[in-house]
Order: structure tokens, then C-alpha cells, then sequence
């Protein structure tokens, strides 16, 4: 209360904000459990990042271990310089194959799943390729486990149809890690990625095909002058959202398909971040290299967001 | 409007439903083979090479050693408790918030949405949000795998903007026959959003049901397990020796061995695709929602 009276310059802005609390004081009840849960499971963590700058001891906690500046930071960039390239390049170039085959993709599937008429056939096929986006990554991953091991599926179907003479280890070869990576990737979103493009074409104005065929374009100039342009700001969206994430790489599925004989090509920053400090308890550490990630991240998403409302006039905030 | 196809369209047509029918099939196939192959007989498994077409010599012996294995059952016990009371404060909280954000008039709404927003772009990642689960207690117990996670962003939009298109005469008429706030809540606008419910209900359940990162990080005791912990040490660490010690051929284990994975993956997996074709309407319009977000 004394802080209102303090701020009496401006009367009526407090009053209302006081006015506006009482009013909808039950509204603001509802969300007090969501503001408290985003402050202690979000904020929280964001406080504690300190400790990328600290010598962290859980003995001592956040507040009581003593301040080592960039030590930790230095410690990743000049003495693990090697990792630091392994790291940032296998999650760039992960991103990087996913983008050029799996951004497409879904594109494609919905141009062609629109030239479809028949609508039972549709729905089937649509269901149908819903249906790895529900599948776990641990099943996802032991699936690919068994049918690419030694003596697994396509070992037997390549080497029955002569293509191989000997067969190859899928999962142990260096060289493999990214192709299954992205290729079951594609394998499980390819359907469900689709959703939003069959959307975006659903919602072309009819009008715009009866205008184009009567000025004499085919199905196939319909498609590449009509559905094409109509879904380009969902495309350019949904590419500027999957750039903003090209040094993000999800830990479960790494986790699950690594192992140190494929570290090489497979290796993460996130999962180089759990390794280091929760398996290693080294957690400044780990902190530092989480931190120097996110802030990528962070400045990633601002400047495509900017390119965004440049190009298009729509952006994501 | 009806027109003639031109040679060139019907050949198109004819590829294109060829071609989008094989490529549905490889996905549908890996799930056919290891059902397939789940109901075989595993010496014969062992010595068959290529697809499968059907069963071979149908037995159901893999899935009689996986279900006598307590663990799978207690991680089923484990991932439906996490499934159920995980979703729930989901829903509640996810519902509340999105209802709240979606109204007009609330001076504070802007300031809030920015400070849930925020976290979408920026966060504190995965080592300080280990230490604070810790020093909340938080480290195995079911909690770990409930309350980190209670609401996810994404759906909390999804939801705001599910409530956004609920008429405003609606709510007017019943603040005038004296409804307060949580009258209209759960009375008006709960059995409104009800399809987008269906969605939130869905995409939840499905998450809690294939969470894994919580679980390897938060959980040490294997009574905690949920399913998926489970299935990673049967699918990918290939600890299968406590359902085969019965067996006593080393060839006749690493047969059933085989098997037993194939069992476990759908014994994990068949109840969601069992369920998700039904609400397939309902989570085409969440997804579209969640991605043309104003």
C-alpha cells in the first residue's frame, strides 16, 4: 500500500492496475499456479545458470561456490578443442541433411496427396502415415537396431538381391549415424509434418483454381501456380522456425543410437552436455557448454524472426 | 465441373496413387514385420531371411516368457500412473491458463503471456534444471516424471487460441444470470473446447506414454521404471536373461531373445495406434491451430 501512495505521481495507472486486480481477482487466482510453475521450473534454471561462471560443488550450492569467470568456458574452447569442433559440427550437419532432405519432404507428400480425389483412399493413406509420429523413440531406435544390425532385415534383403556381398554394420559404422538418423526421421514426421501443409492448401480460395483453369493451366500448373503460392508463407515459416534450431539436436534419440565406436559423426552438444556433467558431475562445465548452446540458439531465432518480418511481413512474435 | 483427363494427367494420377500407396506401405511394414515376427516360432525366425508376409508356424511362446517378467508389468503399472496423473495436471493446468490468457479486459495479460512466452526461446537447459528437480527432493520419486513438465507451452497456446473462438455473447449472457469466473470456466467453456481438450488430452498421454529423458535423468530405482525404461534395457541394451534363464540350449535362447523384442515392442506400442485413428479430426485441427498461431 505504501508503495501506491509513494508512486503518486501517476495515480491513475496504479488505481486502475489495482482496480483491474480486484475485479478479476478470480482470473488472476486461475493463473497464479501457471506463473508460479513458469518462475520455479523456468526461471529457476535460468538463475542457475550462474554456475557456468562458478566452480560449483553441490556442498557448497549456487550461492556459496566461488566465482571462476570464463575458466569453464575456457576450459571447453582451449583444452577440449577437439570435442568442441566434433560436437558443433555433428550437430550442424545433422540439422543441415535434415533440412535439405527432411524439410521438403513433407512439402512433397502433401502437393501429392492433394492431387488424390479419392477421398477414402485419402484418408487411409494420410492415416497410415500418421502413424510413426506415435511411436516412442525408444521403440523407433530398437527398431532400427534390429533391422539394420549385421544380420538384420535390409542386410538379408540387400544381400538376397546381390546388391551386397557382404554385409554392413549399420550401427557400429561412423559413416552410417547420419543417414539413419535423418532417413528415420523422415520415416516418422513425414506424414505428421504434412498436417500443416494440407492445412495451409485447404484453406486456398477455390476461386483462384476455376480463375486458372479457365485461363487453360493443367493440373500440373495449377499445382506449381495456385497451391504452390498459396502455402509459401506457411513454408517460409515453418523454415524459418526449423533454421532457428539448426544447432538443437534432440538428446533421447542421439542417446539411444550412439555408441563410442560412432561418437565421431554422432556425438552431440546435447548429449556432450550430459555426459560431461551429469554422468561426470562436472555441472559448471556442463552448465558452460549448455549455455554457449542456448545462446545460439537464442540469437538464432531473433535474427530469423527479423529476416521473417522482412521478407514476409509475418513473424512468430 | 466435369473435365476429361489428358493422357498426361491420367498417367500422373496413375503413378501418384501407385507411388503414395508404396510409400505409406514402408511405413506401415517395419510395424507389420515385427508383429509378424512377434507371433512366430522362434528357431524357424532364426533361420527365415527376408520380409515376412504372415506369422511363421504362429506360437505365442515370446510373449508367455515376456509377460512372466515383472518388470514389464510394473512399468506398464509405473507409465499408466504417470500417464494418468501426469495428464491431468496437464489438462487443469493448461485449461486454466489458456481460458485466462484468452480473455480481454486483463491489464496484466500482456506481461504474462510475454513471461511464459520467454521460455520458449531461452532457457536455463538440462544440468540447472537437474539441480533445482534435486534440491526440491524431487530425484526418484514419480514426481520427477509429473511436475518438471506440468505444462508445455505449445499446448498452452493451442489452448488460448481453442478459447479465443468461443463467441464472447456467450460468456456476456452468463455473467448477467450472475456466473462468476469458474461458473463459466467449467460450465461454459470447458464443455465448449471440448474437441481441443480431446487434442490436449492426446498429445499429453501420448508424451507422458514415450517419455524417456525425465525417466533416464530423475529415476534411479527400477520400481519407479515406466515402460519405456523398460523396453530400452529389452530393445537396446539386450538384457534378456532374466525372462530366458529357464532355457537351457544357448541357440534356443538367442532365438527366443529375438522374439522377446519383437513382443515387447508391441506389447508397448499397439494401444496407442489403436487409439489415435479415432481422434485423428480432432488432432488435425490442434496441429493447425498450434502452427497458424495468430
Amino acid at each position: 500500500m505504501e508503495r501506491l501512495t509513494l508512486k503518486s505521481s501517476q495515480p491513475t495507472k496504479w488505481q486502475e492496475l489495482k482496480k483491474d486486480l480486484v475485479r478479476n481477482r478470480n482470473l488472476y487466482l486461475m493463473v497464479l499456479p501457471i506463473v508460479v510453475y513458469y518462475f520455479i521450473f523456468h526461471y529457476i534454471p535460468m538463475y542457475g545458470l550462474q554456475i557456468a561462471f562458478k566452480d560449483f560443488t553441490p556442498a557448497k550450492g549456487i550461492w556459496g561456490s566461488p566465482w571462476v569467470g570464463l575458466e569453464k568456458f575456457r576450459e571447453f574452447f582451449v583444452y577440449d578443442s577437439f570435442y568442441v569442433w566434433r560436437i558443433i559440427r555433428n550437430t550442424i550437419l545433422i540439422n543441415v541433411y535434415d533440412i535439405i532432405f527432411g524439410f521438403p519432404a513433407p512439402i512433397i507428400f502433401a502437393l501429392l496427396l492433394n492431387e488424390i480425389k479419392n477421398s477414402i483412399y485419402k484418408r487411409t493413406l494420410q492415416t497410415v502415415s500418421y502413424m510413426p509420429h506415435f511411436i516412442s523413440t525408444v521403440v523407433l531406435v530398437g527398431i532400427i537396431m534390429d533391422f539394420f544390425s549385421r544380420d538384420g532385415l535390409i542386410n538379408q534383403i540387400l544381400e538376397s538381391l546381390g546388391i551386397l556381398s557382404e554385409p554392413i554394420s549399420f550401427m557400429t559404422e561412423p559413416g552410417w549415424f547420419r543417414p539413419l538418423y535423418v532417413g528415420s526421421g523422415i520415416w516418422q514426421n513425414l506424414g505428421w509434418g504434412s498436417i500443416v501443409y494440407l492445412a495451409a492448401i485447404s484453406n486456398i480460395d477455390p476461386q483462384l483454381y476455376e480463375a486458372a483453369l479457365i485461363d487453360g493451366a493443367g493440373r500440373f500448373r495449377q499445382a506449381i501456380y495456385v497451391t504452390l503460392p498459396g502455402i509459401m508463407p506457411t513454408i517460409i515459416i515453418m523454415f524459418i522456425l526449423r533454421v532457428g534450431s539448426i544447432m538443437n539436436v534432440g538428446f533421447e534419440k542421439v542417446y539411444l543410437m550412439y555408441n563410442p565406436l560412432t561418437y565421431e559423426t554422432a556425438d552431440v552438444i546435447s548429449t556432450y552436455v550430459y555426459r560431461k556433467g551429469l554422468l561426470e558431475m562436472d555441472y559448471s562445465y556442463g552448465t558452460a557448454v549448455g549455455l554457449f548452446n542456448s545462446l545460439i540458439n537464442f540469437a538464432l531465432v531473433v535474427i530469423t524472426n527479423q529476416i521473417s518480418k522482412k521478407l514476409t511481413e509475418t513473424s512468430l512474435w | 465441373m466435369k473435365i476429361r483427363k489428358s493422357p498426361g494427367e491420367i498417367i500422373f494420377d496413375t503413378f501418384n496413387y501407385i507411388f503414395l500407396g508404396l510409400l505409406c506401405f514402408t511405413m506401415l511394414y517395419p510395424m507389420l514385420y515385427v508383429v509378424f515376427a512377434s507371433f512366430s516360432n522362434p528357431i524357424k525366425l532364426m533361420a527365415y531371411r527376408g520380409p515376412l508376409l504372415r506369422p511363421l508356424d504362429f506360437s505365442v511362446e515370446a510373449y508367455k516368457l515376456l509377460l512372466s517378467y515383472p518388470m514389464i508389468w510394473i512399468g506398464y503399472r509405473n507409465t499408466i500412473i504417470y500417464v494418468v496423473l501426469g495428464t491431468a495436471i496437464n489438462i487443469l493446468l493448461t485449461t486454466m491458463g489458456g481460458y485466462v490468457l484468452s480473455r480481454k479486459n486483463l491489464k496484466l495479460k500482456n506481461p504474462i503471456m510475454f513471461f511464459i512466452a520467454f521460455t520458449m526461446y531461452f532457457s536455463g537447459g538440462m544440468i540447472p534444471t537437474y539441480l533445482l528437480v534435486q534440491s526440491l527432493g524431487m530425484i526418484d520419486t514419480i514426481w520427477a516424471m509429473i511436475i518438471p513438465g506440468a505444462i508445455s507451452t505449445t499446448n498452452l497456446i493451442i489452448m488460448r487460441t481453442g478459447f479465443h473462438s468461443v463467441p464472447d455473447s456467450l460468456e456476456e449472457s452468463a455473467r448477467i444470470d450472475g456466473a462468476g469466473d469458474w461458473t463459466i470456466l467449467f460450465r461454459i467453456m470447458i464443455p465448449l473446447a471440448m474437441p481441443m481438450i480431446a487434442v490436449m488430452i492426446l498429445f499429453y498421454a501420448v508424451g507422458h506414454w514415450n517419455a524417456f529423458f525425465n525417466a533416464i535423468i530423475y529415476l534411479r530405482s527400477r520400481d519407479l521404471y515406466p515402460l519405456q525404461l523398460v523396453l530400452r534395457e529389452i530393445l537396446i541394451m539386450n538384457s534378456t536373461e532374466n525372462m530366458t534363464t529357464g532355457i537351457s540350449d544357448a541357440s534356443d535362447r538367442f532365438a527366443i531373445t529375438e522374439l522377446i523384442k519383437y513382443a515387447a515392442i508391441v506389447v508397448a506400442t499397439v494401444p496407442i495406434l489403436c487409439i489415435y485413428p479415432f481422434l485423428q479430426k480432432y488432432f488435425v485441427k490442434g496441429v493447425m491451430i498450434g502452427a497458424i498461431k495468430e
